[in-house]
């Protein structure tokens, strides 16, 4: 009787620490593939506060981490526009969201992407994470960094996290296209082949 | 009047010397002599020419950053990485700086860079597009952003996806001297 009282407890005790455990590691790392992202409310460069609730009719969403201090980013720039001209019809308008501190990274700041969204005709919104809750959520670690999201009944689905194709120096030597393949096969009611890829990028300031 | 003149003398010195211990390292912003053609060997390589420098088997303590002249908190910290190189290079402790700076600004940034920051760690350039594939092989947990790295003796490794401080990126070696 003692023994199986010690077991239990002992049991117990396993479970609560695991529990823990696997709830701090989620909280560090943001979301993975197949887990429901929060919305949230961050303002645009138009001084509108956007919420993935406002897109009524989207089917999903291109949420791009992205900045105007980060060469990566910036070369980036175009596809990403491309993507938005592409995809936003088809119901997977482009989101972006800027991360940084503007304390470090002033020329991040909302007047500058103010400026960024008018020379280079941003055609989707471009919000600041001020308060800098949103990106660690979604566990964005750099610039350019991605995530696609299929709206499904039981919420917004990460279907997709990583870089946007296989070679940031000239768009015209890719080979894959990782976002578009992905959104592609969302379209086709399909699963994503490849759902993670990796990339470098400029570290987020916190 | 000569003791003033003396004064300025010993002041002027002071502040030079003062400059000297500080040489912290010129952001791409304050590049002085930035037209001076830099005229020093990189050594560029691909992924596959690379991987070589990630597993020597020499019993050295291999210290490997990857940063970029266009990367702030990666030029902060590499005054930390040249002072490791000084002080622990008879310890067996090896540096090596490696540069994801994009290629077609080698002549106009990286190398003005290493030669006006008098550069003494090892530096070379890795120049592979297809990140996703190298990426997991540096190391698995890498997302890819910059300053990223390793520290590796023959088979112990450890790997950093953040930016350190002298002292910490010391304790780190420490745990390999012994």
């Amino acid at each position: 009787m003692k023994n199986t009282f010690k077991l239990i407890s002992v049991a117990i005790i396993v479970l609560c620490v695991s529990a823990f455990t696997i709830n701090k590691t989620t909280l560090n790392e943001g979301y993975k593939i197949g887990d429901v992202a929060e919305d949230f409310s961050l303002k645009n460069v138009d001084g509108k506060m956007v919420s993935l609730s406002d897109y009524k009719d989207a089917k999903g969403f291109i949420i791009t981490f992205t900045c105007n201090t980060c060469p990566y980013a910036v070369m980036y720039e175009d596809r990403i526009i491309a993507l938005d001209k592409k995809y936003a019809a088809k119901g997977y308008p482009v989101i972006a969201i800027m991360p940084n501190n503007v304390s470090v990274k002033p020329d991040d700041n909302l007047d500058a992407m103010k400026q960024r969204a008018t020379d280079k005709g941003f055609t989707f919104p471009y919000l600041i994470d001020k308060e800098q809750k949103v990106y660690p959520k979604f566990g964005a670690t750099k610039t350019p960094h991605m995530f696609i999201l299929q709206k499904t009944k039981k919420g917004n689905v990460v279907k997709y996290i990583g870089a946007i194709d296989d070679n940031y120096k000239d768009a015209s030597s890719v080979t894959t296209k990782y976002v578009e393949k992905a959104v592609d096969a969302l379209l086709q009611g399909k699963e994503v082949e490849q759902t993670e890829t990796k990339a470098i990028g400029c570290s987020i300031k916190a | 009047m000569k003791f003033k003149t003396v004064l300025i003398i010993l002041l002027v010195f002071a502040s030079c010397k003062n400059e000297e211990k500080k040489a912290e390292i010129a952001t791409n912003d304050n590049v002085v002599e930035k037209q001076i053609e830099a005229n020093l060997d990189l050594e560029v390589y691909d992924f596959a020419g690379f991987e070589k420098f990630l597993n020597r088997d020499d019993g050295k303590i291999h210290v490997i950053n990857f940063w970029a002249t266009w990367c702030a908190p990666c030029v902060k910290e590499l005054p930390y990485f040249e002072k490791l190189n000084a002080e622990y290079g008879n310890e067996n402790v090896e540096v090596l700086l490696v540069s994801l700076d994009f290629p077609h600004l080698y002549e106009s940034k990286l190398k003005p860079f290493i030669k006006d920051n008098k550069l003494k760690s090892k530096v070379i350039a890795l120049d592979d597009a297809d990140m996703n594939t190298w990426i997991p092989k540096v190391d698995e947990t890498w997302s890819g952003s910059l300053p990223a790295t390793i520290i590796y003796k023959n088979n112990k490794r450890k790997f950093f996806e953040q930016s350190f401080t002298f002292e910490a990126l010391e304790t780190e070696v420490k745990q390999f001297l012994k």
